[in-house]
């Protein structure tokens, strides 16, 4: 079973989350939920809004910290406070929100909170933005905008900014949050070709998704979620779409998967 | 779908020749705007005496039968008309740049502030109390310890100065920023509690006059840099213009960037240059008065001729200090970190905050900045009027945050230019002094700059829609 497998999960997960609880003034939202990553893979989070995916997703980001529970990155333990903590494990996050500042550049927020800068300790703009205008070249070869703010960006733009500030910084696990909810088609095809190259690339990918035809698309396995539990982590090829919303929707395994 | 033809375009058609030309100057249109509003201002006050003259003329002749109709018309002669004019004299706008000093120090720094969707109400409050302490220091508890008239006595003064001014405002920054309390409510106590404080530790009296040093840095006929003085800075800052356009041209090569036309180059030397000198000019031009003059002719044993002496006060120290902390902060705010954080905590809070910019860090550093700017304004405030009194920056914070507003920053957050603070500063006091000048009350007055804040936002908004 395992030699058919697109990717080979043997040897030391990418990223490990053991037994991780979260919750808030009483009200679990993440109740005691391990999930692990590969190199190479993309696993995708599926569940209803409230389910916990988020939350959960959000102590690897270092937007929370959780309650109890361990992280292990290549096998180590791991502590993630904050966000600069999962930077330092090349840990990079693409929120739902797209989190720009809508008031600057593309080559400010790529760099936001990683600026290049002069000899002199100066920010070197004009380093910044070359450096942007090489990425974009390979990400998003239509994009010309790079002196406006990104508030005059459309969807798509914007999306690619987010990604390539992700990429940029060598990042190792990619963290997505409905990376492609606000885009149109071409521009989600776009985002899937991306995902396709990290993954080959040897990055693993966090996706955490709705859409359960995008989910069958993208990722090599999903961990389905509900009411802050886990329901089951499946390998997509095994399972059809109906059997991972049967998971997301009645919170079981479906009676033929349950080993 | 339907509507989008009946839709003028928001913007004059691309080929147009100051469209170009702005293009390649990159000169900003809202600056260009700032600058024209300010010239309609200053014409303005220049040219109501005159015009003035005429109408009560003209009311005289045609209502009450006093004069002729053409001794009337004849006073709308434009040479008698600028002849009558004040304003635009070397002495009123030498006058008007102290009088801006003080606000347009704590304008730059309220930019900051305002940027970062917060406010400060408390910067008034703390010139005063900071002022109040400065006073007591120099006046009545160092002289005993250092002997009256110690070299060192300004310096000790003016550090506690700005040393208290940022701790007061690095208190409220942490009020703000790790206890949660809205800026606005932080700032509105300090406001009462800091203006307090400066009644208290005085019991109420007024502390003059201040060391004979300390009181150069308001300004004053020995408060100047002098003509030569002034032609040294002037040379400087032209030097440094043409270095910057250099380097920036450099830069642009070095990556392949599209360059300016030369000619557009030329044009920004010319204008920048041309500015700094026409400054140079125009405060050699206001001479020392006759009695000052004397005073300094027997102080230094030099015999005044017949036909009286010209000493020039070129630039004052104030406002030598405001230029420096206007370029100080512009670079923190385009050349550094700190000011790319400012503006993206200004923009996005919380995209801010995850990609690791410690927001409630800075927004203490910020306020303690603002906390130094008004202790700073508070040296020059006090040094001006050589005394440290209750009143001094009473409602300074509003005209501080007009300044900061009619200068172009958001009050939404994200947006603001250090540069547009000291020009919004600039036309609030030159409201003010032309008001003066031409006899209106203090009530109208407040009128007119409340009237004019609520219009330039106004107009703000209505040129930010276009410019989308």
């Amino acid at each position: 079973m395992m030699g058919q497998d697109m990717t080979q999960n043997t040897g030391t997960p990418l990223v490990e989350l053991r037994d991780i609880h979260i919750s808030f003034g009483g009200i679990k939202a993440v109740d005691g939920v391990s999930v692990d990553l590969y190199p190479g893979e993309v696993v995708g989070l599926l569940g209803h809004n409230g389910a916990g995916k988020s939350t959960l997703i959000k102590c690897l980001s270092g937007a929370y910290m959780a309650d109890e529970g361990e992280i292990y990155i290549k096998g180590e333990r791991a502590t993630i406070r904050n966000p600069r903590d999962a930077r330092g494990y090349n840990i990079e996050t693409i929120y739902q929100t797209l989190a720009l500042a809508d008031n600057l550049d593309a080559a400010a927020n790529l760099f936001l909170g990683r600026e290049l800068t002069t000899r002199s300790g100066m920010l070197d703009d004009a380093g910044m933005e070359a450096e942007t205008r090489k990425i974009m070249k390979r990400l998003n070869p239509n994009f010309k905008k790079f002196k406006v703010p990104v508030s005059a960006l459309s969807g798509g733009q914007r999306q690619s900014v987010a990604i390539a500030r992700a990429v940029h910084f060598n990042a190792q696990i990619l963290i997505m949050d409905e990376p492609t909810a606000a885009l149109g088609p071409q521009e989600t095809q776009m985002v899937a070709d991306l995902i396709h190259e990290l993954k080959k690339q040897g990055l693993g990918i966090f996706l955490i998704d709705h859409d359960v035809h995008a989910v069958k698309q993208l990722c090599d396995r999903a961990s389905i979620m509900k009411n802050g539990q886990l329901v089951g982590t499946v390998k997509v090829d095994e399972v059809t779409e109906d059997d991972i919303l049967a998971m997301i929707i009645l919170g079981k395994k479906p009676a033929h998967l349950a080993a | 779908m339907t509507d989008t033809r009946t839709t003028p375009p928001a913007l004059p058609d691309d080929g147009g020749l100051f469209a170009r030309f702005l293009r390649a100057t990159e000169i900003d249109t809202r600056l260009l705007g700032m600058f024209g509003a300010l010239l309609l201002i200053w014409v303005g006050f220049h040219i109501f005496p005159g015009l003035r003259e005429f109408v009560y003329a003209l009311i005289g002749s045609v209502f009450q039968g006093q004069g002729s109709l053409g001794e009337a018309v004849a006073k709308l002669n434009p040479v008698t008309i600028w002849g009558e004019g004040v304003f635009l004299s070397p002495r009123n706008l030498w006058n008007l740049s102290v009088q801006t000093s003080s606000i347009g120090i704590m304008a730059t720094g309220m930019v900051l502030v305002i940027i970062t969707r917060n406010i400060d109400l408390s910067v008034g409050a703390i010139v005063g109390v900071t002022a109040m302490i400065m006073g007591l220091l120099q006046v009545e508890w160092l002289p005993p310890l250092l002997g009256l008239g110690n070299p060192f006595i300004w310096i000790i003064t003016a550090i506690v100065g700005l040393t208290l001014g940022a701790c007061i405002g690095a208190f409220h920054g942490w009020l703000i920023a790790y206890r949660g309390i809205p800026a606005f409510i932080v700032t509105l106590g300090g406001l009462l509690i800091w203006r307090g404080a400066a009644f208290l530790v005085a019991s109420g009296r007024t502390i003059s006059p201040v060391d004979s040093t300390f009181q150069l840095l308001g300004g004053g006929p020995y408060g100047a840099v002098g003509a030569v003085g002034s032609w040294i800075v002037g040379v400087i800052a032209s030097a440094a213009i043409l270095w910057m356009l250099y380097a920036g041209r450099q830069s642009r090569k070095t990556y392949g960037f599209p360059l300016r036309p030369i000619w557009a180059e030329a044009f920004m030397a010319a204008i920048g240059c041309g500015l700094v000198l026409g400054a140079v000019l125009l405060v050699n031009a206001y001479p020392w008065p006759k009695g000052i003059i004397e005073q300094y002719a027997a102080a230094n044993n030099i015999v005044v001729p017949e036909e009286g002496m010209f000493i020039s006060h070129g630039f004052a120290i104030p406002v030598l200090i405001m230029l420096s902390v206007a370029i100080g902060m512009t670079l923190l705010m385009t050349r550094t970190r700190f000011g790319r954080y400012v503006f993206a905590i200004g923009g996005n809070p919380e995209a801010a905050a995850l990609s690791g910019i410690n927001v409630r860090w800075m927004t203490l550093r910020i306020f303690a900045l603002m906390g130094a700017l008004a202790g700073l304004s508070g040296v020059v405030a006090s040094a001006r009027l050589n005394s440290a009194t209750n009143a001094l920056g009473a409602l300074d914070e509003l005209y501080v945050i007009a300044a900061a507003v009619i200068g172009g920053t958001s009050l939404a957050g994200g947006v603001g230019t250090i540069y547009g603070a000291i020009l919004g500063a600039l036309v609030t006091q030159s409201l003010q002094t032309g008001m003066v000048l031409i006899g209106f009350d203090t009530a109208i007055q407040q009128m007119v700059v409340g009237g004019v804040l609520v219009f330039a936002v106004y107009l703000d908004n209505v040129y930010r829609k276009k410019a989308k």
